[in-house]
């Protein structure tokens, strides 16, 4: 067992890396499938020592619905945006807001950073060196700004902290 | 070539032209750095995604089996597409970017740069501590 988990650290990357090998070449043939395993095997050996423990993801079920549910926001969010800068430019109203952060561990933070910049209107620009805020940059800013970061917390970072359970 | 499968292919094509038009407008329009990541990082995954997915279905059905490039396109892409934008902005920010006019709560971005507090009542209290 011990001599397994030397051999592969990291048994999901290797598989992922052996999948995008054969996905990238189009094939199942045998040539590939070893040529790939050797890959998946010696990559993940390689770059062990650079590997910071991080949480990992304790319900995979959550993180698909939280997949599905960030793709169905994206196309809404491109509608909006279409609109908004197929209008009138002096209608659109930036801002920045500070959203305070519950999360402490830098993977989830990194995956709500994502997730905002991907979703409505709005880009991530700093996170504060003590990971306490999110700094959001608002293509539409709403009267009340406080919305937004409702909207971030209750809708994206209540879910990644289920996914993660922390 | 069925006629459902030619015409789900040429929507796909068209919604993904029409989003990737928009974003290029929304480059061309928008006044400020900022205000000018949004058209583009938006609207290129809606855009590019369709087009993609056209491409998998079309060269899927001349080929006869899954077409896998085009959704590893689509992987890199989703994957790098947050990373660049949220870069761009950040030194954006520590550039002090002009803004536009209208922006609101443009303090936040010196604050960000100094690493202060949001409240600054708070951060005084830790100072005298």
């Amino acid at each position: 067992m011990s001599l397994l988990s030397r051999m592969l650290p990291t048994p999901g990357r290797s598989v992922m890396l052996l999948v995008i090998w054969l996905m990238l070449n189009v094939t199942v043939s045998l040539g590939h499938i070893i040529l790939g395993s050797v890959f998946a095997i010696a990559i993940p050996l390689l770059c062990a020592p650079l590997q910071i423990s991080q949480p990992r993801i304790k319900k995979p079920l959550k993180a698909l619905k939280y997949f599905f549910m960030v793709l169905g926001d994206v196309v809404v969010a491109n509608v909006q945006v279409a609109i908004l800068v197929l209008g009138p430019i002096s209608r659109i109203k930036p801002g920045f807001v500070a959203v305070p952060l519950d999360l402490t561990e830098i993977k989830p933070i990194t995956m709500l950073a994502s997730t905002v910049t991907m979703t409505p209107g709005t880009v991530t620009a700093e996170l504060s060196k003590d990971k306490r805020y999110l700094y959001v940059h608002v293509l539409q800013m709403p009267d009340d700004e406080q919305e937004v970061i409702r909207l971030i917390k209750d809708r994206y970072e209540s879910a990644i902290k289920e996914m993660f359970q922390c | 070539m069925n006629f459902w499968l030619e015409l789900t292919v040429s929507a796909l094509l068209m919604i993904g032209g029409i989003f990737v038009l928009v974003g290029s407008i929304g480059l061309f329009r928008l006044k400020d750095a900022y205000t000018r990541l949004h058209a583009p990082t938006k609207a290129t995954t809606v855009g590019l995604g369709g087009i993609l997915l056209s491409s998998v279905i079309y060269m899927s059905y001349l080929q006869g089996y899954v077409n896998v490039h085009a959704l590893l396109i689509t992987l890199f892409l989703v994957i790098t597409a947050p990373v660049t934008a949220h870069i761009l902005a950040k030194v954006a920010m520590h550039h002090k970017v002009k803004t536009m006019k209208s922006t609101q709560n443009e303090g936040l971005v010196d604050k960000a740069r100094e690493q202060k507090a949001v409240d600054e009542e708070a951060s005084s209290k830790n100072k005298g501590k």
